[in-house]
């Protein structure tokens, strides 16, 4: 039976990770996913699941210590934010050049300094390029979906590459709003037994992980990495079709809302797509034509068909809860404008940098960029490519 | 050579005892000389290379540097009790 529950997104991933099972979790609690590990631990300690918990020293150790039971065969998930997924940094590349199957909940938040606890998705971004597979979440539902999901595309024999998935910290992670637990008889079935590939323990066949390849074969590895990263986009709709089968939701690539007849259309990860979303319905029922594209999949980005389902509009504003110093625009734009590059016809595109450490994204941010964009169709005049929305100046 | 497309993923190695066919003998700088007639034997060497470029013979004691694998790195030497003030192990720039 499917039950109707109110929970908060990190009480939503602390369950994927009780019905998935890991062997193994190293994990390091931080703020504000601290209270995954808090609801986790105490599956674990009351029988729910059969994991074996280390609690190591630092977020730099628990991602090591995931590591190192992946390798061994476990399957292994985690949760972290923030400072720990920076201090996690270096890991990040050895577990995906090792393509270990880890999975891991993050609840997006801001970067030091100045410190702050709250939302924003610089802790993400940093990591974009570590040869990782990124899930981003509206809601705590998604929250939970994507953590189903994401044991399937980690785990796929045509994959083996760890998955973070990201949602909003406090925003998602905190709030309790109304959700669906798919069972778990059912969630298991679909989660599956784990498979280890070429595990350590497996004393038979003895082998050898963490190898120095310099010059003569280096490159070939990283040609490899980024040619399984391209096979990823159709494991994670084959995946999102087998979801959907269990639980009567739908996931693509991205979720692409009121975009097939709209002239504007923005583009915004997490919860505050469902901010946007609610605007543009307010446009709509002034008869102006608007939509949102709300990526799910960022890594590895499917610039293709972002590119296809924006193509034909003639204004677009991108909105990046971070921003790149110094690289001009935020990240989100950048891959926006890269999936768009290649069209001769292609919408006007301008950058929003919003809610930076926790700021609220109200509906009037929302009604001013729509209004922006409007006007940038009608006229073709661009105030500001680049431009901080919610700011005091 | 292999391709990006033969590699095995995640650089596993899974042919064991495979860093046998790599032989960092070219790497060295200075070359260990074993001097018999100071030598008692006690086979600190052998325990201390890290690289297992210490050869035994069949009755256990110690036989001459395998120059194939040995870095040079000069452990051996320095941890060598030597006979009467007199090292068995002395480090000897290459070439000379």
């Amino acid at each position: 039976m499917h039950r109707k529950v109110a929970a908060t997104g990190n009480e939503a991933v602390a369950n994927a990770m009780r019905i998935a099972n890991p062997d193994v979790c190293g994990a390091y609690p931080i703020t504000p996913a601290t209270e995954i590990m808090q609801r986790f631990t105490s599956y674990v300690a009351n029988g729910k699941v059969k994991t074996e918990m280390i609690l190591a020293e630092s977020e730099h150790s628990a991602m090591s210590s995931c590591i190192g039971a992946a390798i061994a065969g476990g399957r292994v998930a985690t949760a972290t934010s923030s400072q720990g997924l920076a201090l996690m940094w270096e890991m990040l590349f050895i577990a995906s050049g090792m393509r270990v199957p880890i999975v891991m909940g993050v609840a997006n938040r801001a970067l030091s300094a100045p410190i702050n606890i709250h939302c924003d998705h610089s802790d993400g971004m940093g990591a974009r390029d570590c040869g990782w597979i990124h899930l981003y979440s509206e809601s705590a539902q998604e929250a939970f979906d994507n953590m189903l999901q994401a044991f399937r595309i980690a785990e796929h024999l045509d994959v083996r590459l760890p998955v973070m998935v990201g949602l909003d910290g406090f925003i998602t992670s905190h709030s309790i709003e109304t959700m669906e637990w798919t069972d778990d008889e059912t969630a298991r079935k679909f989660v599956g037994e784990y498979k280890p590939v070429r595990p350590l323990l497996d004393i038979k066949n003895p082998m050898s992980y963490g190898q120095l390849v310099l010059t003569d074969m280096y490159h070939e590895y990283r040609k490899a990495h980024e040619h399984v990263m391209s096979g990823v986009p159709k494991v994670v709709l084959d995946v999102a079709n087998e979801f959907e089968q269990i639980s009567g939701r739908k996931y693509g690539l991205f979720e692409s809302y009121r975009l097939e007849d709209a002239e504007v259309g923005i583009v915004v990860m997490s919860s505050a797509a469902g901010t946007t979303k609610e605007i543009v319905d307010q446009f709509r029922d002034k008869g102006i034509k608007a939509g949102v594209l709300k990526p799910r999949l960022y890594r590895p980005f499917p610039y293709v068909e972002v590119g296809e389902a924006l193509k034909h509009l003639k204004a677009v504003a991108v909105l990046d809860r971070a921003d790149c110093f110094g690289g001009s625009f935020g990240p989100l734009y950048m891959d926006i404008a890269s999936a768009l590059y290649p069209y001769a016809q292609k919408p006007v595109l301008v950058n929003k940098i919003f809610g930076l450490g926790g700021r609220d994204y109200m509906p009037d941010q929302a009604e001013y960029v729509v209004n922006e964009l409007v006007q940038i169709a009608r006229d073709g005049k661009v105030k500001f490519v680049k431009e901080y929305i919610g700011v005091r100046e | 050579m292999k391709t990006w497309k033969e590699v095995t993923p995640g650089a596993v190695i899974t042919d064991p005892g495979s860093a046998r066919n790599f032989k960092t003998g070219s790497w060295r700088a200075y070359k260990p000389r074993w001097i018999e007639e100071n030598c008692i034997q006690c086979m600190f060497c052998w325990i201390y290379c890290p690289d297992m470029a210490v050869k035994t013979k069949k009755d256990g004691k110690r036989a001459e540097f395998d120059y194939d694998y040995c870095k040079g790195c000069g452990i051996c030497a320095l941890e060598c009790p030597g006979k009467k003030g007199n090292k068995a192990i002395v480090m000897e720039e290459e070439g000379d």
